[in-house]
């Protein structure tokens, strides 16, 4: 049970606190190397002003999300027909549309849209590019091939056209625009785990457990994948500011969440016609998609930074 | 495929090498040839697989029986799914896209009539996103952390972050309605449309050929702010990937070895540098198409562009899937060529890759 000597059993001969056991000179546990290796991650991540900016709007976006209920003024979906088009005020915060609906609460419901689209297609995207990236990698030969020849299909073409197609082939609705987007975007989660899976593959606790006679599958779950995992957690979250892009494009083309549902890209296309008089209702939710991509995007370059000093 | 023909051939070592590129030939034209399989299989699955029902998708909603079994024959859903796609694998070959049910063409026809204004638009873009793109990343990286280069990262950021659409309508909002600076929608204004004969499809060259500088005017008029929209975002990508190649260039020890002869810095990074970037530069600017074939689309139903990306909104809107699958398809297609052109570039152009 080494995983017992926390912070209460070393406080004998060492000074007492979290801290001090977070900056012990040598980790006595798997738990405390762990933990320690977390803190200094932390604590560099912390030294890119940009980056933090980045998570702290990250993490302003799902609170937001979660309590929409309370932030918003307005019910998002009511419409009052005597206050269409009404400038930013002190009653309307950003205004209101063309059909009288509260844009700072439609936006604030919007956030919802959003999340759901950033963390459904990260569980779905993550996964998918895990198993075919590091059964390719680990596999090789024939499999590699024709896994990674169908990986360069779907790379084959511009990723917001390939997004389109699906999802007028599906029909309008923000689920198929989730999993059109998904089908774009697992492709470079794919080739990035095949990369990491390459190198593990001939090292030698990998030769260990192929020798204790561990099956194929068991090697690639429970000893491949883990490895690849941080590289492509750093990766989804790079690639999110795209996908999060490509959701507002298939909203503004009226293929993601379909009218009333506040979506921050169907709300720039029906505020177009709108937009000479009442620019507000075009601004707003533009602005919002931009704050939040741009977040993905400061988040995701400090900790490529972190991780990869090279590219810095 | 390529690594098995290198493998020791008898013969002298003149034959054997070409004998070796022969088999790399080889080995590349038959991926090309999957990757070409790969994409009509991919469309012709968002055609004929994936919607619920493929002939309500042709016909609309509002359809008799007689004619829903007349369509259903047509579009050969009686037949095994691999003979369809045989038979679509064929028509792609004859240039056969399917016919269009909102303009009632055969969508090849359509789209050989719109590309013309989508080439003049992405080349404008790219042209201006390479001018300024290459010489900002570069200055960037020379100016490491400094003012410029900051400025830089900032305008790489917004591009990366700011939703197309929405930039464009901004500049609209500005240029169009409150400046009064640049033409509206289209290419060129209404009374202008149809006056100069079409030689390149490029309104810009052929009014020019013309001698006809109202329309000329015109239609620079309409092609500046979408242009620049879109070279904005190329300027983005094109600075960050210049930026990055330099910084490795200038971390190398011939750079030392030059500055240290006395060499002034302007000449080092222009004449020796550059010159060891140039061919990463040029396939960059080939992949840039990629982004901008992506941005048309918003770009061009924001400004009423009548090229390609306003073909396939329209086709999306009215659930016109041959319209829809035949312009998906062409885009990979053009895409594709532009990777495999940018590989042959580089493989030319650099003698490291020999």
């Amino acid at each position: 049970m080494s995983g017992m000597a926390g912070p209460g059993s070393d406080s004998l001969e060492r000074p007492q606190g979290l801290r001090a056991w977070l900056d012990a000179e040598e980790p006595t546990s798997l738990r405390q190397a762990r933990a320690q290796r977390a803190w200094r991650g932390w604590q560099a991540f912390l030294g890119h002003r940009l980056g933090v900016v980045g998570l702290v709007l990250v993490v302003g976006l799902v609170l937001v999300a979660l309590f929409a209920p309370w932030l918003a003024t307005y019910d998002p979906l009511i419409q009052v027909m005597d206050e269409r088009l009404q400038p930013p005020s002190a009653a309307h915060w950003l205004g209101t549309d063309h059909l009288g609906r509260d844009i700072y609460s439609r936006i604030v419901w919007g956030a919802r849209t959003t999340l759901r689209i950033a963390v459904l297609v990260a569980v779905i995207v993550a996964p998918i590019g895990l198993a075919i990236g590091a059964t390719a990698g680990y596999l090789g030969g024939i499999a590699d091939e024709v896994l990674m020849r169908v990986t360069d299909i779907f790379l084959a073409f511009p990723g917001l056209i390939l997004a389109l197609g699906f999802a007028a082939a599906l029909g309008p609705g923000i689920n198929n625009a989730i999993i059109a987007i998904a089908l774009t975007a697992w492709p470079p989660i794919a080739r990035l785990a095949r990369a990491e899976a390459l190198t593990i593959r001939s090292s030698d606790y990998i030769a260990a457990v192929r020798l204790q006679g561990a099956s194929r599958t068991r090697l690639i779950a429970r000893h491949v994948v883990p490895m690849c995992l941080p590289s492509v957690v750093v990766r989804v979250t790079l690639n999110m500011a795209g996908v999060i892009l490509t959701a507002a494009g298939l909203g503004f083309l009226g293929l993601g969440a379909q009218p009333p549902w506040p979506e921050w890209g169907a709300m720039v296309a029906v505020g177009r016609q709108f937009m000479f008089d009442s620019p507000w209702v075009v601004a707003a939710p533009g602005i919002a998609i931009a704050v939040i991509s741009l977040a993905f995007n400061l988040f995701g370059d400090a900790l490529r930074d972190m991780l990869d000093p090279r590219s810095a | 495929m390529s690594v098995s023909s290198a493998r020791t051939v008898p013969g002298p070592p003149a034959a054997r090498a070409r004998r070796a590129r022969l088999g790399r030939l080889v080995g590349r034209t038959v991926s090309l040839a999957l990757t070409l399989l790969g994409l009509m299989a991919l469309t012709f699955l968002m055609g004929r697989l994936l919607p619920a029902d493929p002939v309500l998708a042709v016909t609309g909603f509002e359809v008799d029986r007689a004619t829903y079994q007349r369509v259903y024959l047509e579009l050969g859903l009686d037949r095994p799914v691999w003979e369809q796609f045989l038979s679509y694998v064929g028509g792609i070959f004859q240039g056969d896209l399917g016919r269009s049910t909102t303009t009632g063409q055969p969508v090849a026809v359509d789209l050989l009539r719109v590309f013309p204004a989508t080439f003049e638009l992405a080349l404008t873009a790219a042209i201006v996103g390479s001018l300024l793109g290459i010489p900002l990343g570069i200055v960037a990286a020379v100016n490491r952390d400094r003012m410029i280069d900051h400025i830089a990262r900032i305008i790489g950021l917004a591009g990366y972050s700011i939703p197309i659409f929405w930039m464009g309508l901004m500049a609209l909002l500005v240029f169009y309605a409150k400046l009064r600076w640049v033409g509206a929608s289209g290419r060129v204004d209404v009374f202008y449309e149809g006056l100069v004969p079409s030689r390149t499809g490029l309104l810009l060259v052929d009014s020019a050929i013309a001698g006809d500088w109202a329309v000329f005017r015109s239609a620079f008029a309409h092609l500046i702010l979408p242009a620049s929209i879109l070279g904005y975002y190329s300027t983005a990508y094109i600075s960050r990937m210049a930026r990055s190649f330099m910084l490795e260039q200038l971390g190398q020890e011939y750079i030392v070895a030059a500055r240290a002869k006395g060499l002034p810095r302007n000449a080092v990074v222009w004449r020796h540098a550059f010159k060891n970037i140039r061919v990463q530069l040029l396939t960059v600017v080939a992949l840039v198409f990629a982004g901008l074939l992506d941005g048309t689309v918003l770009v061009e139903t924001v400004f009423g562009w009548p090229g390609v990306g306003q073909y396939l909104t329209r086709g999306l809107q009215y659930n016109d899937m041959n319209v829809v699958m035949g312009t998906v398809l062409v885009i990979g297609l053009l895409f594709l060529a532009m990777n495999t052109l940018s590989d042959w570039l580089y493989r030319r152009l650099d003698p490291r890759t020999r």
